[in-house]
């Protein structure tokens, strides 16, 4: 059955920090807005809901940041981690915006917090949000509702009709039927399609089917397809997803930040075959943090495990589920039913590689490197040689894909034959418009608070 | 709610502490934060540095359906009041009481029993009050009522002390915990917008205006009893005191917050979610609260009906809950006040 409802100017599909901040913004300008979310409300905010940060330009102390971080560092930072592959013109606007963003954020009921013990580099650049991400989204949800946004749960949108350059109708399912909406403008800010295993599996290949997915199970990618078949111009490789080493026992969905290790730069890192495969120690922890998810998913079964001792296990920050704990180290490869023998002659060809460990630095590149040893560790290569022994397994965890919608500096859509009439992308979605791979923390959140802006004002003037 | 409340503490504490998203919330995480692994004295001092704000429970991403099911507020509630229970003196008190909010009723109707049998039998020649019942007589009953539960309190807050691992005490743990009490910092939320509590994630200071009513009203009525005393035995002035004199501005000012925030309690837990709190002491809150509320709208009753036959009555009924009140002190809700003022000392201990 199907039912009908014209009520609403625009209808912002998603439910996550892009979506909300369309909805605010359009609300504010006078139009009527109803927001679509395919989750239930207790899961509502898509990968908001397991974010922390938010990356802001200034040019002195605002709000809890400290200092000053000018425009070109913060390109400069941003240029680094996407090997260049970044739209500089919109990484540039969405940069200079961050910092009007921040009080607009507050004055919508976000509130802020000194950055977390554990992530102090972070305390000049990143604005950490009291209580996480989910608690933007909860004060967001408060002051859409106050403005008479109308938000429905448990609804996913099905279908998304442009006939030439214009929406005609938004198709969604809720409570058992199929429901149709022509709205005048729509926005669409419904994230990436991590959580669809089977599109992961179809750019990846087979070994997708074992990444864990650190986000939201209801970032499917519908309205993205959707979109990409009808003609929408896309940007952005549907082989590139951000993917990190996660613990191996994490939840298949949703584990967000605690399932995150730590570990992998005090450790060695073996495969299922008890062999070493990439310098551990190559960087610091948070540079060297998203290639590990692609490192552990080229080994067999897409699975890693990291090994350290005692010495190690205050270097780290704890995480969700405890190691596996053993006096020796034959026990320890019997527990994670590694190839007891191959573990303990990589173990002993490790510690006999590892030379004067007295210049030992646990949080900056010490050089305390191995010797002879292929693949060599480069820095904190100390040996795993205090007992108990400790052990954790490593899966790649995707965090969100690349794929998206391509967007102009108003948030607008197209196709071959030109922009869309009244329909604009936000967050996630068209994320991929500014950078192609890589991330830096707390960017997500800028271009999906710029853009949800962006998006909900252009469509509350295309709606006036 | 949990088999096993301290084990299950155990396993959230672990999750939060990789998480560290509410660090900016309340003492609560800044100190889990400190360590790695969790002693059960650990996670008994946590649970009574919680506030159950309820801030960090509406921000969670790991909340049910999440198979981590985390309830923070709710598991440490239950560890508070298993804290509670095992220190009390003697303990099958402690978990006679907090449990049970009849039996707080029962108590508090025996004592005013007792206090109208007093007052039929024990009076003398004195005025007002004292016409009712003798000066003496209430001195004896109140003076034990008041001494013996403060002792045992002492007892349960020395066990506390032992198994959370404080310290010698010095004067500025004191203040730092004073403070903290005074303008009830961890009921702000540390944005200043107080707590989630009675609407979801909607922040308020109703909860901490309210408890403010009650813990100052509290102290002004014991002002006015001290002051009293003071009038009384220092200077030969008895009781009744007119309005404007120190007893009685203290009391009526007291029992007028009192009375407003011991309904305000009420009316915000009565409308909080039962299982973010300890669910099987709900009844043994409520009767504690409400003892409260008695204690304070007799006491004003008694100030505006005193002049009427109705004050034999209106005095058993108010020093027969305050006898209540004294003697469950160290096994009710009272309690909360000296163990949570123990884990800000030790805390500022922690800190410094």
């Amino acid at each position: 059955m199907t039912t009908q409802d014209d009520r609403y100017d625009i209808v912002v599909l998603g439910g996550g920090n892009a979506a909300l901040c369309a909805a605010i913004t359009a609300a504010e300008d006078g139009a009527k807005v109803l927001i679509l979310e395919a989750a239930p409300k207790s899961y509502r905010g898509g990968n908001s809901r397991h974010t922390r940060n938010f990356r802001c330009m200034h040019e002195a102390p605002m709000s809890v940041l400290v200092e000053s971080y000018g425009e070109e560092e913060y390109l400069a930072d941003l240029l680094r981690v996407t090997g260049g592959r970044t739209d500089e013109g919109l990484a540039r606007m969405v940069i200079r915006q961050s910092q009007e963003c921040l009080p607009w954020m507050e004055a919508h009921g976000v509130r802020f917090q000194p950055s977390l013990s554990g992530t102090l580099s972070l305390a000049r650049t990143n604005a950490f949000f009291m209580g996480g991400g989910k608690s933007l989204v909860n004060a967001y949800y408060r002051t859409a509702e106050a403005l008479g946004v109308e938000v429905l749960y448990d609804a996913p949108v099905r279908h998304v009709a442009l006939e030439g350059q214009r929406v005609t109708r938004v198709e969604y399912e809720h409570a058992g039927k199929l429901h149709t909406l022509r709205p005048r403008a729509v926005v669409v800010a419904s994230g990436g399609f991590q959580a669809n295993i089977d599109w992961l599996t179809e750019a990846w290949g087979p070994p997708a089917r074992n990444f864990l997915i650190r986000g939201t199970p209801y970032n499917r990618g519908t309205v993205l397809k959707d979109l990409l078949d009808q003609g929408v111009t896309s940007v952005g490789d549907p082989t590139q997803c951000h993917a990190v080493a996660i613990d191996g026992r994490a939840p298949k969905y949703d584990g967000g930040i605690v399932t995150r290790l730590d570990c992998v730069p005090f450790s060695i890192v073996v495969n299922k075959n008890g062999e070493r495969f990439y310098d551990e120690g190559e960087d610091v922890w948070p540079k060297r943090y998203a290639i590990w998810g692609r490192l552990v998913a080229a080994q067999p079964d897409q699975v890693g495990y990291a090994i350290i001792d005692s010495r190690a296990l205050p270097l780290f920050m704890p995480s969700v589920f405890p190691p596996i704990e053993a006096a020796t180290l034959d026990e320890l490869a019997r527990k994670m039913e590694l190839p007891e023998e191959k573990l303990l002659a990589t173990v002993a060809a490790f510690n006999a590689a590892c030379g004067d460990t007295s210049s030992f630095h646990p949080t900056e590149l010490d050089g305390v490197a191995t010797t002879g040893l292929t693949p060599p560790k480069t820095n904190w290569a100390r040996p795993i040689a205090e007992p108990p022994f400790y052990g954790y397994s490593l899966r790649t965890g995707v965090t969100f894909t690349y794929l998206g919608l391509k967007v102009d500096e108003t948030a607008r859509c197209s196709t071959e034959t030109g922009r869309i009439e009244n329909l604009w992308a936000a967050g996630e979605t068209m994320a991929g418009s500014i950078l192609g791979q890589g991330y830096l923390a707390g960017y997500g959140m800028t271009i999906g608070t710029v853009f949800g802006r962006i998006a909900g004002r252009e469509a509350a003037r295309h709606v006036r | 709610m949990y088999d096993n409340p301290i084990e299950e503490a155990r396993r959230q504490a672990q999750i939060c502490n990789a998480c560290r998203y509410c660090e900016g919330y309340c003492a609560v995480f800044p100190a889990m934060h400190a360590g790695r692994f969790f002693s059960d004295g650990d996670l008994t001092q946590l649970a009574n540095l919680c506030h159950n704000c309820q801030n960090c429970h509406y921000a969670c991403q790991y909340t049910a359906p999440h198979e981590f099911a985390l309830n923070l507020p709710g598991v440490l509630a239950e560890v508070r009041q298993e804290s509670w229970e095992e220190t009390a003196f003697p303990a099958p008190l402690g978990r006679a009481f907090h449990h049970n909010g009849t039996l707080i009723a029962g108590v508090a109707v025996l004592a005013m029993a007792l206090l109208f049998w007093a007052a039929r039998h024990l009076s003398s020649g004195g005025t007002g009050f004292y016409a009712v019942m003798a000066h003496g007589a209430m001195v004896a009953i109140f003076l034990p009522a008041f001494l013996l539960p403060l002792a045992a309190m002492g007892v349960g807050l020395r066990r506390y002390w032992r198994r959370v691992g404080g310290g010698p005490v010095t004067l500025a743990d004191l203040r730092a915990a004073f403070g903290s009490a005074a303008t009830m910092r961890n009921l702000a939320g540390g944005h200043g917008d107080g707590c989630n509590f009675e609407e979801e994630d909607v922040f308020s200071q109703r909860r901490r205006v309210m408890h403010q009513l009650v813990m100052y009203g509290f102290l002004l009525c014991f002002a006015a009893t001290a002051t009293g005393t003071i009038l009384h035995y220092g200077f030969g002035i008895e009781a009744p005191y007119r309005l404007l004199s120190l007893p009685k501005l203290f009391g009526v000012i007291g029992g007028l917050m009192l009375c407003a925030g011991t309904l305000g309690m009420m009316h915000l837990k009565a409308k909080a979610a039962p299982d973010l709190q300890a669910p099987e002491v709900r009844g043994g809150e409520f009767g504690f609260i409400a003892l409260l509320f008695t204690v304070s709208a007799s006491g004003l009753a008694l100030y505006a009906l005193g002049g009427t036959s109705a004050l034999e009555v209106l005095l058993a009924l108010h020093l027969g809950a305050v006898l209540a009140f004294f003697l469950l002190m160290p096994y009710s809700k009272m309690a909360h006040g000296f163990y949570r003022l123990a884990a800000l000392v030790r805390d500022a201990q922690r800190k410094r």
